[in-house]
């Protein structure tokens, strides 16, 4: 009988230690492969690619089809692995670094990409592929992801920062956001919102720096000096929040479920109407018609209130940078694709068409046929035309650099100072000041 | 001479064990070793280690956020120690007790939550533990009149989600340990102490508990390991490694955090070093007052 017993446990625990692997594994060896043929016929090449946001194997998938009809001899299938944003990042790093298991193409996210540029960049310098768009498309885009005048990343788009305002609960409190042109504006804007309807008009971000480089870039500043050393307790900075701070404080402005806009827990709040205004870069629009369907036609876009009349009104945020690794199966193959898929005018066209970022040949802002056709999901979800708006803002945006020290500034930041400010009311210059420090400690 | 060899009383023993040494050898001792050594290098991958003295712990006695790690897993392991240990204890005596009536159901509900995946379970406690006011545990607080609470943003909030999933996941483990335990202790003890009159609780006093203690040692010594080293639950809790105020952030979580998310695995190995430092000090010292290390009376 004892012997039973102990058997028993035995396998039970052995199953659990078990069931504990194998629950692990999906998540560790991550997200969902799917090959994209795109009409390749036997001799296609295979590459692989890995991304972190699904949407952006779409665009592939169009531009595959129209890279194998052009280039028969040189036709592609292309798998595509999609997996969490950390989880891809940490692979995508040590495959690179070892040499072993990277893929041929891979998307890395701006706030990541110093990581891989690090002393010698495991990644193929693609200045000849870019080369011949190099006139067509904003230069600093280029300049994110490169390192002594090599060029490792394709961007994908500008990331302007406007504003996504809620028609509808705007109208119910009586607010004309035509109307809201400084942040004294919109926090007056905000006290009528919330007296009238009880919902807030925007969020405090702690987990993300979009609202923060939004008010950096107004003052003209930025969270590094010249050098790429960090100045995150600067003056600019203890204003900017001082700002954010204030909105808060008089109920305009809340913490978001998630932290940040671009979240899952935030799309549900959104949608839920609890919230009026999100301040995000212009991809954010893929998330409303993707993940907040119930928002159609009631979202508006518009430019960024400004400290002081005349202050530039926008940013670009985020970024994803397409590499190809040193270890690449067809080099030459992998860059002329991802130059066509990324870099050609058609696919800027299709940037728009399939993913509503705004491309970074800014050139096809202007082709109406393109920007204003109706039967585009993005033109027909929100009220006005995201264009208009760009195209008035287009000499306004500006830029935040990416440094080897922004990876742990935003870390920091992200997970601690923004915390301590919004939810827990820590003095904002001290807040600041313990956030230089550890980031200096850290980059030791 | 192969036959001879097999069979020779001496030799079998060795070859028996071997496999053992081998794995140990080649999957503990060499990593152990390494470990130590590139904790007194820079190390960054793809490029030539370089070797740095104490530099890396000295960054790390610098290093508050370290501290901060140190912190949270000392704390969640002891909180564990609290409720892991005699709750299960307590409910295995309960399940053994002959008067006690669904045993096995009872028993295989308690050890159920085990068989989920780390993965799934956390991700589960996420949603539950979320900040909205319609996620479960605040829609509870909601019924009696309390307002939402953001779980997973405070650092004491914090720790009840994560003692609150652990505890979850683990009593039915450590229920089936201690009632293997029970089930070594024989009747007559029990008999005979009815017959001299004993109450329960001192037949549970004089007699289960201290026959029970080899079990208690063990579990007590996996548990502190366990508490010290846990990551997955963390990470899927904060659906990432990065929680808010870091108040999420274990040891574990650091070592990753430093090693695989910074490309630092010289400064990583330094953190390892010190929390395989930290859980031999406390289980020896733990081993040492239990009386593990006496020769057996």
């Amino acid at each position: 009988m004892k012997r039973t017993w102990l058997i028993t446990l035995l396998v039970l625990t052995m199953t659990t230690i078990l069931w504990g692997c194998g629950g692990g594994k999906p998540s560790a060896s991550g997200g969902k492969t799917s090959v994209l043929d795109g009409g390749a016929g036997q001799s296609a090449t295979e590459l692989s690619y890995w991304t972190f946001v699904e949407l952006h194997g779409q665009h592939f998938e169009k531009m595959l089809e129209k890279w194998n009809k052009e280039n028969p001899e040189r036709q592609i299938k292309l798998n595509v692995t999609v997996m969490p944003y950390d989880d891809m990042h940490n692979k995508l790093s040590i495959a690179v670094q070892t040499g072993v298991g990277a893929p041929d193409i891979a998307d890395i996210e701006l706030g990541k990409f110093p990581d891989f540029l690090k002393g010698t960049p495991q990644l193929e310098p693609l200045n000849d592929v870019i080369d011949p768009y190099r006139d067509t498309v904003v230069k600093s885009r280029i300049d994110l992801y490169s390192k002594d005048g090599k060029n490792y990343g394709v961007p994908t788009h500008v990331g302007a920062s406007v504003a996504f305002y809620n028609t509808e609960i705007l109208k119910e409190a009586g607010v004309d956001y035509t109307k809201i042109v400084t942040w004294e504006d919109f926090k007056q804007a905000g006290i009528k919102v919330h007296e009238k309807t009880g919902k807030y008009m925007g969020t405090a971000d702690t987990s993300a720096l979009w609202q923060v480089s939004q008010l950096l870039a107004q003052q003209g500043t930025d969270l590094t000096d010249d050098q790429g050393n960090p100045v995150v307790n600067s003056e600019a900075m203890v204003k900017a929040l001082k700002l954010l701070k204030d909105l808060q404080d008089n109920n305009v402005i809340a913490t978001i479920a998630g932290g940040q806009p671009d979240t899952e827990e935030a799309y549900g709040e959104f949608n839920s109407g609890n919230y009026a205004t999100a301040f995000m870069p212009l991809w954010q629009m893929s998330r409303y018609t993707n993940y907040m369907t119930d928002l159609a036609g009631k979202i508006a876009i518009a430019p960024i209130p400004v400290m002081e009349k005349g202050m530039p009104r926008s940013v670009g945020g985020g970024g994803t940078g397409t590499v190809v690794t040193k270890t690449a199966k067809d080099v030459k193959l992998a860059k002329d694709f991802l130059a066509f898929a990324k870099l050609s005018l058609d696919a800027n066209k299709e940037i728009w068409n399939t993913l509503g970022f705004d491309p970074v040949n800014m050139d096809v802002w202007n082709m109406k046929d393109v920007t204003h056709n109706p039967e585009n999901k993005f033109v027909k979800y929100f009220v006005n035309n995201p264009f208009d708006v760009l195209n008035e803002i287009k000499d306004e945006i500006r830029l935040i650099k990416s440094t080897p020290a922004s990876p742990t500034i935003n870390n920091v930041l992200c997970t601690v100072t923004l915390n301590e400010i919004f939810e827990d009311g820590k003095d904002i210059k001290q807040a600041l000041d313990d956030a230089q420090a550890q980031i200096e400690q850290e980059l030791k | 001479m192969v036959k001879r060899f097999l069979y020779s009383q001496k030799v079998a023993p060795y070859v028996f064990v071997l496999p053992f040494v081998l794995v140990f050898l080649v999957f503990w001792i060499y990593p152990l070793a390494s470990s130590v050594g590139m904790s007194f290098q820079k190390v960054t991958l793809g490029q030539e280690a370089q070797w740095i003295g104490f530099d890396n712990y000295a960054k790390l006695m610098g290093d508050k956020t370290f501290f901060k790690a140190v912190t949270n897993s000392a704390v969640y392991m002891v909180l564990t120690l609290v409720i892991l240990i005699p709750f299960p204890m307590l409910f295995a005596v309960l399940i053994n007790s002959r008067l006690m009536w669904g045993r096995e159901f009872f028993k295989s509900s308690f050890f159920f939550p085990a068989l989920t995946s780390v993965v799934v379970a956390g991700t589960i406690f996420r949603l539950m533990f979320g900040e909205m006011e319609g996620s479960l545990i605040n829609s509870i607080l909601g019924w009696f009149g309390l307002d939402p609470v953001k779980f997973l943003k405070g650092q004491a909030t914090g720790y009840i989600a994560l003692v609150a999933l652990a505890t979850w996941r683990w009593t039915g483990v450590n229920i089936l340990y201690f009632l293997s335990g029970l089930k070594s202790i024989p009747d007559d003890y029990y008999e005979a102490a009815s017959i001299d009159g004993a109450s329960s609780w001192q037949k549970f006093t004089r007699i289960t508990m201290p026959l029970l203690k080899p079990t208690t040692i063990y579990v007590v010594t996996i548990s502190i390991y366990a508490g010290l080293a846990m990551f997955i639950e963390s990470m899927m809790l904060w659906n990432g490694n990065n929680s808010p105020k870091n108040i999420g952030l274990t040891i574990v979580g650091y070592l990753y955090r430093q090693g695989i998310e910074k490309n630092n695995l010289g400064y990583a190995a330094a953190v390892g070093v010190v929390l395989l430092a930290i859980t031999m000090i406390i289980n020896l010292a733990q081993l040492a007052f239990s009386g593990m290390f006496k020769k057996e009376e």
